[in-house]
């Protein structure tokens, strides 16, 4: 903690000596931006050519051919092709379109070639202002081990440890008292956790050490060790900061993103909870110091990781871009960031003050983003793609805001990043933050792909959350409770019949030969007698799947009879909208207005704020009559993906989890492994096949009976 | 009384300024006016108004005034003790038939309708529930056929079901054998009833759809069913003049169909098996064993793998009856039946349900068959709006004839108010005549206890005059549909086109009672001619009149709910004008008018 303190005050002397607004003399030109290109796509595509098109700057986008009917390609009529999927890398066609467009800037958004020090440089170099830091400063922070020295020496805290070759056993002991236990061993070529231990004792030191060696020698055939402190409880806690040419620079308040999964951040709020004002202060004027020691101009973010045990926080990394969650921070401070890096661009001035910005932060209370994504939640959020089906927003106020990529109809391409949208919202508390990203969220319809929006509303409620005990191992540790499935209310089911009938009906109806509008003549029964079988898959896919039968009785056009295991609604009176794809239903009990989509077989049905997945169940006949394969002899694709390899041939005989195909989705690769002993039948698809989820990828031989 | 009915004061003023002299006015006419003949102080402004303009200048009528004209009026008070008394006899009479029909709904015996469930098989109403489009009805036919027939023998609704649908928008007659009465082979009553479904469908251009589930002919009434005219040979020659006509013809065997049954698929344009369950073949295993001495089992004699793969007798090999029944929809759709049709969803009109409640029908009508049924509160409780433009309702006012709507179908009403005198029969026939050259459907409502008798009405030529009707009624070329409300006897039953003239669709409440004349004239009638009179002859004759004793004998199509006249008159008018009907005109050709 000395050390620590130490270095608080040489930082303070630092700004001390730097952040005097408008101190500087050196006359820097300011250099108006009329027309800028923009370098990326989706929602921070269109967020950028927002504050743009609202300045008068003329904005060219780029799109590739599966991004040709795009959102962000649609919102400009200067939109420029690159061809093929991984275009957006392309940093010298795109300075050539920009010279080409006469574009002055290039805005680079996040991703891509936001941090690409030679990409910068080369824009530079053409003459072409790139809206971002110096590339200096980001050659800087990007080499950790760089950015590490230049932090240490402008006195931010950095996480400590021993990355030296002195291998001895004893001498990494001692390091490790240096350090403080508990302590994290890692081998320096590891990864995926493998020849990783975490020494909570003295006494144990050894014993870890030796079994991270083997296992790291095994694993990489290299045993060489680093000693870094281990954090508990860590948070995610990260400072916006902003520099300009001037020599100003300013930190617009902190955020906290504890809330990750797969390593990657859902929920991002600002103020971060039960932070204490004087580490605050303190962690905000580091993030400064750690700007100003690299000549930072424009947006950038320095991350921490924050012990909530001890209070301390470690410089990780400093992101040289704008990021993901900047809309947190625009809210709680009610500026434009995005306006923001054009002034930075052009050379002005910051429009605001540190004191001015605190002033409010104070006033605006708090502010939380959610990202929803196409995954799959309760598949450790698997990514998942396809066709927007429907798409329901809540209503963006000066509160509610909506960063989205999408609308209704369009696809969530597997080619890139899954997100499809950001919600940001703003409260004077934190509490009443989140109170309002429920509603919010409760009013978020998306069918078509799986979202985590499901997951994101038990987050709102997770008590602990709530509580503000926040921390980046949040998710796992809350496991059962966040991803114990519920069960659904008969009514559901009921609603699910209600929506394939009627809709059904409505577009039979359309013709002029079916009779008079009735359901039932005479004394005869009304041969209106229907069973529904629909069927609910587990969200994880382990388990088998539960089929509930529900009988609708249609006593007249919009009346029917309905039962649904014991429950029985009678006189139930129900009609269904195709155009806003609303059912209203009136129950003897109660009244629902669900929207019901249909696609195929698949339902999905958003009622009183949740969603529900059904399936139509597949007639009995349709396995004999249609030949429809039964697929427990066959190894699936578990989302769409691209076949990289195919590690077995027809005819072999392969062991359990012997693999047996390689994909590749969402950059991540995958290996299909056999779910058992048996003969290869089949290799459907071969390397660099594109599969759909649930497609087979190989069939095994039928077993002998 | 309902919102929408013009307000009483509106139609007073509208009779008043319409027909000026009430004086001239029949019984029928005085009774809606009568109510309201006093002159209210609104009434009286109106002459002044008129003398403000004595030039004759044209006059402004609003449409809503001039429909008014047509709007029928009630006088149906529902606390009245007749109208009471009357419900409750009518609705005692329709709790029974509710539960009759329930009964035979249920098909079979339990322990057949078991084994029909064990071998995996649908009941043949969920078949329909299956074929049918959800949410559109399904109008049964003769559900009491056999009733009461057969001595110790019990065939719910004679082992057939037959009835109009709509499967994938098209509107089929379904001729389906339930198996679980008597293995569905056929009866006297099942030939009769397949018959009647197949005219129906001859008559309004309905697409067959014979769900095939029989044992064949019933061999103890072998000589009742085999050799007449109108005997099972019949059900073939149909299938092929039918299928001549450009009619199709679609069977789906979904169970046994032995000797004459296995012409049904055999003579269709298409025709669909279950495997494993439906059979088709000449003989069966055991005729083949005593004929031939061969011996092979029932799937390798006629099964659907043979025929689907081998013999090409079927089209389509089903794996069970979901499927199959799935596989008749999609043949139905390619029938591409509305090809002379566009369709334009938006020309549909709204269609104005009647004024006043259908329900009250029962409490109108009653059992009691002595007490005259005010037709006009009825014709009130069936047409579109309420509305009846009445032809000629001064003269023969006994019979009510006019132009009206159900369910936007034009149609023409010729309805009993009373005994048929000279008049009534010469305005009918003059009106009948207007709805032949018109093309507009006609709907008899029958409830006449017969043409007037004596010696006045001999000499008014009441034998030629009621001739005209019959003539016209016979010849006339426009879809006819009979709705029994009342008693029909006589040559009333004749003039009002009773079964013998061929309406498309004859129904009967179940108040109707069908004789020749009532019991108690039939006995003293047959006492005066000196015949020694069974003394249970007037019993008996009471129980032959009874609308279930009819319609067990296919008198008529089957028994309806008075509230659903109008539900069963639109699927009529439906199901004649619709579908390739829609557009066909006919001359009539019309016999000689004796005058």
């Amino acid at each position: 903690m000395r050390a620590v303190r130490k270095s608080t005050h040489l930082s303070r002397q630092l700004l001390a000596a730097n952040a005097v607004r408008h101190s500087s003399t050196n006359a820097v030109s300011i250099k108006p931006l009329t027309s800028v290109l923009i370098a990326n796509r989706g929602e921070i595509a269109l967020r950028v050519g927002r504050t743009a098109s609202e300045y008068g700057i003329r904005t060219t986008t780029l799109y590739t051919d599966p991004d040709a009917r795009s959102q962000h390609a649609l919102s400009s009529p200067y939109a420029i092709n690159l061809g093929e999927a991984s275009a957006y890398l392309d940093g010298d066609r795109i300075i050539q379109i920009a010279k080409e467009q006469g574009c002055q800037g290039i805005h680079p958004g996040y991703g891509f070639l936001s941090e690409n020090p030679t990409f910068a440089r080369n824009c530079t170099e053409a003459g072409i202002t790139f809206i971002g830091p110096p590339w200096q400063a980001i050659e800087a922070m990007g080499s950790k081990s760089k950015s590490k020295d230049i932090m240490i020496a402008a006195g931010v805290p950095c996480i400590p440890g021993y990355h030296g070759s002195n291998q001895d056993p004893e001498h990494l002991k001692n390091e490790a008292a240096n350090i403080g236990y508990p302590v994290l061993l890692k081998a320096v070529k590891g990864g995926g956790g493998k020849g990783m231990r975490i020494v909570n004792k003295p006494e144990e030191f050894f014993d870890q050490l030796a079994s991270a060696k083997s296992e790291a020698r095994n694993s990489f055939g290299d045993e060489v060790m680093l000693v870094e402190k281990y954090i508990t409880t860590p948070r995610h806690i990260e400072v916006q900061v902003f520099a300009d040419k001037h020599g100003n620079c300013v930190a617009l308040g902190e955020r906290d993103c504890s809330i990750q999964r797969r390593h990657q951040k859902i929920l991002e709020e600002s103020p971060a909870p039960h932070l204490k004002e004087d580490i605050r202060q303190d962690i905000w004027e580091k993030a400064r110091a750690a700007a100003l020691a690299v000549k930072y101009e424009g947006a950038g973010t320095v991350e921490f990781i924050f012990d909530n045990d001890t209070g301390e926080f470690f410089f990780m990394e400093m992101n040289t871009r704008l990021q993901v969650e900047h809309p947190v921070t625009e809210m709680v401070t009610g500026e434009d960031l995005v306006r923001w890096q054009l002034i930075v661009a052009e050379g002005g001035k910051l429009p605001l003050t540190q004191q001015e910005i605190e002033q409010r932060i104070k006033e605006r209370g708090a502010a939380i983003e959610a990202r929803i994504y196409a995954e799959n939640p309760d598949m450790n959020f698997i990514p998942d793609s396809g066709l927007l089906l429907h798409l329901r927003t809540p209503k963006p106020t000066a509160t509610v805001r909506i960063d989205a990529g999408f609308v209704a109809g369009d696809e969530v391409s597997s080619h890139y990043d899954p997100m499809i949208a950001k919600l940001i919202v703003q409260g004077p508390t934190r509490e009443a933050a989140i109170a309002k990203l429920r509603a919010a969220l409760e009013e978020y319809e998306v069918a078509g792909p799986i979202t985590n929006i499901e997951f994101l509303k038990k987050m709102c409620i997770s008590p602990d959350f709530v509580a503000g005990d926040v921390e980046t191992g949040y998710i796992q540790k809350h496991h059962d409770e966040l991803f114990t499935p519920e069960p659904i209310a008969p009514e559901v089911h009921a609603q699910g019949a209600l929506g394939l009938a009627l809709q059904e009906i409505s577009r039979a109806h359309t013709d002029l030969f079916s009779g008079p509008p009735v359901t039932s003549i005479g004394y005869s029964n009304s041969f209106q007698r229907r069973q529904i079988d629909l069927v609910e898959t587990p969200a994880n896919g382990k388990g088998d799947s539960t089929s509930t039968p529900i009988t609708l009785i249609q006593t007249a056009p919009s009346k029917f009879d309905i039962s649904v295991g014991d429950k029985t609604y009678s006189n139930v009176v129900s009609t269904f909208a195709p155009s806003t794809n609303t059912l209203t239903t009136f129950f003897p009990h109660t009244r629902l207005s669900t929207t019901f989509i249909r696609d195929e077989d698949r339902l999905t049905l958003f009622q009183q704020g949740k969603q529900y997945r059904l399936q139509l169940a597949v007639p009995k006949w349709a396995a004999k009559a249609l030949g429809v394969k039964d697929l427990t002899n066959s190894v699936l694709a578990p989302m769409p993906c691209k076949v990289l390899r195919v590690d077995v041939k027809e005819g072999q005989e392969v062991k359990r989890d012997q693999p047996l195909v390689v994909i590749e989705s969402m950059k991540m690769e995958t290996v299909i492994r056999a779910p058992h002993d048996g003969v290869i039948a089949r290799v459907v698809h071969g390397a660099g096949d594109l599969c759909k989820a649930g497609t087979a990828l190989v069939e095994f031989a039928e077993e002998e009976k | 009384m309902a919102p929408k009915a013009p307000s009483r004061e509106a139609l007073t003023m509208l009779k008043h300024s319409i027909r000026p002299s009430s004086a001239l006015r029949s019984q029928s006419q005085c009774r809606i006016v009568h109510p309201f003949a006093g002159p209210t102080p609104r009434l009286q402004a109106r002459p002044q108004f008129s003398r403000q303009s004595p030039r004759g200048v044209a006059t402004y009528t609003h449409a809503h005034h001039a429909e008014a004209v047509s709007v029928l009026p009630t006088n149906v008070d529902t606390n009245a003790e007749d109208f009471k008394e009357n419900k409750r006899q009518m609705e005692e009479a329709t709790e029974a038939l509710e539960q009759l029909h329930a009964k035979i709904a249920q098909g079979g015996p339990e322990k057949a309708r078991e084994k029909h469930i064990q071998r995996g098989k649908m009941f043949v109403r969920d078949r329909i529930t299956a074929l049918i489009d959800p949410g559109t009805p399904f109008l049964e036919f003769s559900q009491m056929a056999g009733y009461e027939m057969y001595k110790g023998e019990d065939v719910p609704a004679g082992g057939i079901i037959t009835g109009v649908g709509t499967v994938n928008g098209v509107q089929c007659m379904i001729v389906a054998n339930d198996s679980t009465v008597k293995g569905g082979t056929y009866y006297p009553i099942t030939v009769k009833k397949h018959l009647r479904a197949q005219t129906i469908a001859q008559e309004n251009r309905l697409p067959c759809i014979y769900l095939v589930d029989s044992g064949g002919a019933n061999l103890p009434n072998q000589a009742d069913v085999f050799p007449d005219v109108n005997h099972f040979g019949r059900i073939f020659y149909n299938q092929a003049t039918m299928s001549g006509m450009g009619i199709p013809q679609v069977s789906v065997v979904m169970g046994p169909c032995t000797a004459g049954g296995a012409y049904i698929p055999s003579m269709s344009d298409e025709s669909i098996i279950v495997e494993n369950q439906g059979h088709i073949f000449l003989a069966g295993p055991p005729l083949v064993k005593a004929a031939t001495g061969e011996i092979v089992s029932a799937e390798d004699l006629g099964g659907g793998k043979l025929h689907s793969e081998i013999s090409g007798v079927t089209d389509s090999l089903a794996v069970d009856d979901a499927h199959a029944l799935v596989l008749a929809r999609r043949s139905v759709g390619n029938l591409n039946w509305h090809r002379k049709q566009t369709f334009s969803p938006s020309a549909q009109p709204t269609i104005q349900e009647p004024l006043y409640d259908p329900k009250e029908l029962s409490g109108i009508a009653g059992t009691n068959l002595r007490r005259q049924i005010p037709i006009h509160e009825i014709i009130a409780r069936i047409v579109d709006g309420s509305v009846f433009s009445e032809f000629k309702p001064l003269y023969g006012p006994t019979l009510v004839t006019g132009f009206a709507k159900i369910y936007g179908h034009p149609v023409g009403i010729v309805a009993n108010n009373g005994i048929l005198f000279s008049e009534c029969s010469l305005k009918g026939a003059h009106f009948v005549q207007l709805c032949g050259k018109r093309q507009i459907p006609l709907i008899f409502l029958q409830n006449i206890s017969g043409f007037m008798v004596g010696r006045d009405a001999e000499m008014g030529g009441i034998a030629k005059n009621g001739a005209k009707l019959v003539t016209a009624v016979s010849c006339v070329d426009v879809p006819k549909f009979t709705v029994i409300v009342g008693s029909s006897a006589g040559a009333g039953n004749y003039g009002m086109c009773g079964r013998a003239y061929s309406p498309r669709l004859l129904f009967a409440w179940p108040n109707a009672k069908t004789s020749v004349m009532g019991a108690e004239q039939l006995s003293s009638v047959m006492e005066a001619v000196g015949k020694k009179v069974d003394p249970d002859l007037k019993a008996r004759i009471e129980r032959e009149s009874e609308a279930t004793f009819g319609s067990a004998r296919l008198w008529d199509d089957g028994i309806i709910p008075p509230e659903h006249t109008r539900r069963v008159l639109g699927m009529g008018l439906q199901m004649a004008q619709g579908g390739q009907n829609l557009g066909v005109e006919r001359e009539t050709k019309w016999g000689v008018f004796r005058m």
